[in-house]
């Protein structure tokens, strides 16, 4: 019901009359540097979280790794994943805002001022650090899985016919894994594409992503404009759903052995 | 000529000693199984000639080269898994192509070797289907193929049956059996199942606690136990606790029954044995009013339909014996019928107990 009240508040005017104006608007300035700055952000934090989260997992689950690095890790994962909004915005800023903790500590002990290397919280660097916080724990949540499902027979079967550990992961353990790869990274693109409150409250809205112009445009007093901001909505499904387009046949190409 | 050695290997887990000192020599071209209940230490043994884990004792020579610290891509060894160790990503075909493909083999001539080795192994026809789309015999039967492919200097085999169907495991056996032959390779066969490991092998080791109890032919392994164990292990056996009552004549005394047992002569009076007869070796008949010498009467508690065979439970003066007899004549003596078995002088072994010593434990035969 939401979604089919804002695909037809998309196309309506404020007298609910049908128009394309609101649509054709999300091609002009500013809102096609929101959707770039929005798409910038979900892949960088898609890429560098699910990448890293994908060593992390492994690191933890792999053989030789103590029980409790894994349970506590898994722990910390759970946690973490859902650790967003206002709180995680005050963490990042008690910790690397301008009079943030390790912010004060680098400048005081090890002479080394953040600020003036030209990295600043409220920016989109700090949005996409800030997002990492969530994204990495989620990835590492999502993949633990598939990484659990690589059987040991396998790198023994690899190893006994020749192969380095790097050809097992190159023509075995990758390709096994990248179904699940795929899936977690375009969860964790749409998980930073629609976040809304860090960014918010981290940046007061001075970082143009989607979410932070819709709320604008719906409960803005001076922006007031609900059906563009249902065109907005329109515009992220669009992403969203030309990410699906570009997701389904890598899925469908990476997992082909397991149909 | 010894191809593969293993000179006192042990392997500890903590406190837990997996592997108590084996050796083993096994000629080029041989077939060896490791035979023996969970936990006994064959699957370690078999993980430290592959590479997988180190012994903390001993070690390994395969072809005169020391390969105890080799690591287990640089061994040239073909392994078969329990199961579920093809690459799922790939299909038949390129399965059994991997390890050409590592070894860096032109396309055109692991391509040939590829189909020749599918063939062997009757899947020239499923060579581009997945592992999900075959069965576990097909699965296996590609596994094989696949360990082959690198010409190993030896064949590890670790349960591969374990998870197939009666029928297949037949069937299997005797391919592994065929190809191993025309091959000519050398083979380390771990198994639990004995009919599997007296069916197919040159040699079998029984292993028990990290200890190899007896090593000898199949032949061997059924009709000389050396242990106790063994002869619990390998086939159904009727065990007889006695002590030697007169060496020279060869008799021993079980449950107040005096038998005539040819492998007691020789033997110290008073010796603790204990006296393994096969229940293919027992005799039964209708028991009548005339005394008979060797024998043991008791009345038949149940029978087991075989097929070719039946085997028979009899039990009386606190003994259980099971006999097997062809169907035909089991049936004149259906369950309550009372009859006498026939020890026989010959057929019977004798294996020493420790004369202060607890005795084995009394084991139900059908349980064996």
């Amino acid at each position: 019901m939401p979604a089919g009240a804002v695909l037809v508040g998309a196309f309506q005017n404020n007298q609910d009359n049908p128009t394309l104006s609101n649509v054709r608007l999300l091609f002009n300035h500013p809102y096609i540097d929101a959707y770039r700055t929005s798409i910038e952000i979900s892949l960088t934090t898609a890429l560098i979280g699910g990448v890293a989260g994908l060593f992390i997992a492994y690191a933890a689950i792999r053989e030789g790794t103590p029980k409790f690095l894994r349970s506590g890790l898994t722990t910390f994962s759970g946690v973490a994943a859902n650790f967003g909004g206002i709180p995680l915005a005050f963490a990042f800023i008690a910790t690397l805002g301008p009079l943030g903790i390790l912010t004060v500590f680098l400048k005081d002990h090890l002479h080394y001022n953040l600020n003036s290397q030209g990295f600043s919280l409220f920016s989109k660097t700090g949005v996409e650090l800030a997002y990492m916080y969530f994204q990495l724990p989620l990835m590492i949540l999502v993949i633990s899985p598939a990484i659990d499902g690589l059987k040991k027979e396998w790198r023994e079967a690899a190893a006994n016919l020749g192969a380095q550990p790097w050809q097992f992961w190159r023509y075995v353990g990758l390709p096994v894994l990248m179904p699940s790869i795929l899936g977690a990274m375009i969860l964790l693109f749409g998980n930073a594409f629609a976040a809304y409150a860090t960014a918010y409250s981290l940046t007061s809205g001075s970082v143009n992503i989607v979410p932070i112009l819709i709320g604008a445009y719906y409960s803005g007093n001076v922006l007031d404009n609900p059906h563009l901001a249902q065109a907005m909505a329109f515009g992220m499904f669009a992403v969203l759903a030309l990410m699906m387009l570009i997701y389904i046949p890598l899925q469908r190409r990476a997992a082909k052995w397991a149909k | 000529m010894t191809f593969l050695q293993l000179e006192n290997l042990h392997r500890d887990f903590g406190t837990v000693k997996a592997l108590n000192g084996i050796d083993i020599s096994l000629g080029e071209g041989e077939f060896l199984s490791l035979l023996g209940p969970s936990g006994c230490g064959k699957t370690t043994a078999l993980r430290l000639v592959a590479g997988f884990d180190r012994p903390n004792q001993g070690r390994i020579v395969v072809d005169g080269k020391d390969v105890t610290n080799v690591a287990p891509n640089k061994r040239d060894m073909g392994m078969v898994f329990q199961a579920y160790s093809l690459f799922p990503n790939m299909t038949a075909r390129q399965n059994v192509e991997f390890g050409l493909k590592i070894r860096g083999q032109h396309k055109h001539d692991r391509s040939h070797r590829v189909d020749d080795l599918l063939e062997l192994v009757g899947l020239g026809h499923a060579a581009d289907r997945y592992p999900h789309q075959l069965s576990g015999g097909m699965q296996q039967r590609v596994a094989l193929a696949r360990a082959l492919a690198i010409e190993p200097r030896v064949l590890l085999l670790d349960e591969p049956l374990s998870a197939l169907d009666a029928k297949v495991r037949v069937q299997l056996r005797e391919e592994i059996r065929r190809i191993q032959l025309e091959l000519g390779i050398t083979t380390l066969y771990v198994t639990h199942d004995q009919e599997e490991a007296l069916a197919i092998s040159d040699h079998v080791a029984v292993m028990n606690g990290g200890v190899i109890e007896q090593m000898g032919t199949p032949s061997e392994m059924y009709t000389a136990p050396l242990t106790p164990f063994v002869a619990e292990f390998i086939g159904t056996m009727n065990r007889l606790d006695a002590v030697v009552i007169d060496g020279g004549a060869g008799e021993v005394e079980h449950s107040g029954m005096r038998l005539q047992v040819d492998a007691a002569r020789g033997r110290r009076d008073g010796e603790r044995v204990l006296v393994l007869i096969r229940p293919e070796s027992l005799e039964l008949e209708a028991q009548t009013n005339g005394a008979t010498p060797n024998s043991f009467t008791g009345e038949v508690l149940t029978q087991t339909f075989l097929g070719p065979v039946t085997r028979l439970k009899v039990t009386g003066s606190g003994t259980s014996l099971i006999a097997d007899m062809s169907t035909a004549r089991a049936a004149a003596l259906p369950v309550g019928a009372r009859v006498v078995a026939k020890i026989p002088s010959e057929g019977a072994k004798l294996i020493s107990l420790p004369d202060d010593g607890p005795g084995l434990p009394v084991l139900d035969p059908d349980d064996q």
